[in-house]
């Protein structure tokens, strides 16, 4: 059962992503070109996104998932070399493609064969991240 | 209002219930890195069918709709070095920062996580800048 709602949201999900625009990549450097041709639409996705999801937070109050034991524990809040770098290359990567992501797999069925190098390359570079952060930890300790 | 706002705002409140019906049945939170990233390097083993499911939604169903719209545009560079170099910058980043638009932006932005608005501040900043010197200056994209 958990399974098939994964299902469901991953589909809800994509096709999100696909109506908003979002799989498309020039809608998302538009909104990142602020000294350009601006385009609002990404502020839109977000909010839209936004109000539902945070109505679902207020609803885990006192309550337990229908199908789990418990909701995610909220993180420990430290902002940290991990968070400020990671989200940095993030943020670099998105500006040069247009892609993150949710919308780089949402259009592996219907884009070009550009997206399937795009997807292959993420995977590479979440492979090898555990190894770059603990060359970088290791070089913390060092200095 | 011109009409990508609305299919915008439309498409975000789908993108918002997945999320809300992911943390709300399934008691999970719905980041695309993190969902994949489990996948990829082993870490999330023991609830792979989760995160193989949630993955084959969002694969199959946008290219089902596009089918049906007749097709739908990407506008992805056709420049390898660039698509190669920002795969793997977003790869190694959502990794780094433990999540990116959508588990960050959308599902730590409702919760009021500190971590979800610095890390958002910090790719859309990131991703400001790298548009002006790319497009602007450099003019490569």
């Amino acid at each position: 059962m958990r399974t098939f709602v994964s299902f469901l949201v991953g589909s809800l999900f994509g096709l999100g992503l696909l109506v908003s625009g979002m799989t498309d990549t020039t809608k998302v450097q538009g909104w990142l070109d602020i000294f350009g041709d601006w385009d609002p639409t990404l502020a839109f996705v977000m909010g839209g996104a936004i109000v539902p999801m945070a109505i679902a937070w207020r609803l885990t109050i006192g309550r337990k998932p229908v199908l789990a034991d418990a909701f995610p524990a909220r993180p420990e809040q430290k902002i940290g070399r991990n968070l400020v770098l990671g989200s940095t290359l993030f943020g670099m990567g998105w500006g040069l493609a247009g892609l993150c992501p949710g919308p780089a797999m949402a259009s592996l069925g219907f884009g070009s064969f550009g997206s399937w190098v795009f997807v292959a390359a993420m995977i590479v570079g979440m492979l090898i991240a555990p190894s770059l952060r603990a060359r970088l930890d290791q070089r913390a300790v060092a200095v | 209002m011109p009409i990508d706002w609305i299919m915008g705002l439309a498409g975000g409140v789908l993108i918002g219930a997945a999320g809300a019906l992911f943390l709300l049945v399934n008691g999970r939170i719905m980041g695309a890195s993190g969902i994949l990233g489990g996948l990829v390097d082993g870490s999330g083993r023991s609830d792979w069918q989760e995160r193989a499911a949630l993955i084959a939604g969002l694969v199959a169903v946008p290219a089902i709709a596009a089918f049906a719209m007749g097709g739908s545009q990407t506008h992805l560079t056709s420049n390898w070095v660039i698509i190669i170099a920002a795969g793997l910058l977003v790869g190694v980043g959502t990794r780094f920062a433990n999540g990116c638009t959508s588990g960050h932006g959308v599902c730590g932005i409702s919760r009021l996580s500190l971590r979800g608005i610095v890390a958002t501040v910090f790719y859309i900043g990131a991703g400001g800048l790298t548009v002006v010197l790319f497009k602007h200056i450099l003019g490569v994209i």
